[in-house]
């Protein structure tokens, strides 16, 4: 069975080759006559301003939390999705319950502002 | 090739968790990370546990690890770390936890026969018989939604207590 993943580590091995490849390859092959402007962190040709390590809002945590949550919430819908037409109404019920149960959560998001953006 | 690829898996995930120690920079330990629990997936693949392998790295590898770079930027990271690690009797006692919670792990799994834990474990071919049953996300997903139905609702509510939780801590107001 683990042969059938064969295809998955040659891209595997393909992409680090030609990650490493690049790096080695830069490092090996490029000219070095630093200049003050090429030192500079890359920022799409502008000039940086500030630090990179600045504070970001707490709006990002909040949806990253709820992220994880409906993410986990699909991890246990997928077995369900996959063997629905053999487990039956029984687990049908039970998938139902588990996703009224998070519903609540997002209508309580959403009453709470969570979801816009302002 | 299977015993290769283990001990490269094996080799990267050992590696990627001494990077993660060894390094200043907070999100260059969080990418070592990655790179360990992906190398764990792999692992997974070996072992023949695919969906655990796919879930390993879309919750693992994926949402955890969004929820720790967020929690990273969100704390104030100007300043040098070595302050505010903990040294002298901190220090003593979190090692003393640790390899003791270890000493514990290998000290139950190292007695072949007696251990208690073993009971649980399927029989030869049993694995077999299931997934050619069930499938191999059907093997999960059978006990999951059968016998195990309440833990997994029990599951459900532990999410909704999470987000709410999140939701009450973050939220000014409203």
């Amino acid at each position: 069975m683990s042969s059938s993943y064969l295809p998955v580590l040659i891209l595997l091995g393909v992409s680090v080759a030609n990650a490493v490849g690049m790096l080695v390859a830069s490092h090996v092959l490029n000219p070095r006559r630093p200049t003050p402007e090429k030192e500079m962190p890359y920022e799409s040709g502008m000039i940086p301003l500030g630090d990179t390590r600045a504070r970001f809002s707490v709006k990002f945590y909040m949806v990253a939390l709820s992220f994880i949550i409906f993410d986990l919430e699909t991890v246990f819908l997928i077995p369900w999705a996959v063997a629905a037409r053999s487990l039956g109404w029984q687990a049908f019920a039970a998938v139902a319950v588990f996703t009224g149960v998070l519903v609540v959560g997002l209508i309580y998001e959403w009453r709470k502002g969570v979801l816009d953006w302002k | 090739m299977p015993e290769i690829l283990f001990y490269v898996f094996a080799g990267t995930a050992v590696g990627g968790a001494v990077g993660v120690v060894l390094q200043r920079n907070p999100v260059g330990s969080l990418l070592f990370m990655v790179g360990t629990l992906a190398s764990i997936a792999g692992i997974f693949v070996l072992l023949e546990a695919q969906f655990l392998a796919a879930i390993q790295l879309m919750v693992y590898a994926g949402a955890i690890m969004v929820l720790f770079l967020f929690v990273i930027m969100l704390l104030n990271l100007g300043h040098d770390y070595r302050a505010d690690l903990k040294r002298g009797l901190g220090a003593f006692l979190a090692f003393a936890v640790t390899g003791a919670l270890g000493g514990l792990l290998v000290g139950q799994l190292g007695g072949v026969g007696e251990n208690p834990l073993y009971e649980y474990l399927p029989g030869p071919g049993e694995l077999d018989r299931v997934f050619a049953a069930d499938g191999i996300v059907g093997a999960i997903a059978r006990p999951l939604f059968t016998d195990y139905v309440v833990p997994f609702e029990l599951v459900g509510i532990l999410l909704l207590v999470a987000l709410i939780g999140a939701v009450a801590l973050a939220k000014k107001g409203g």
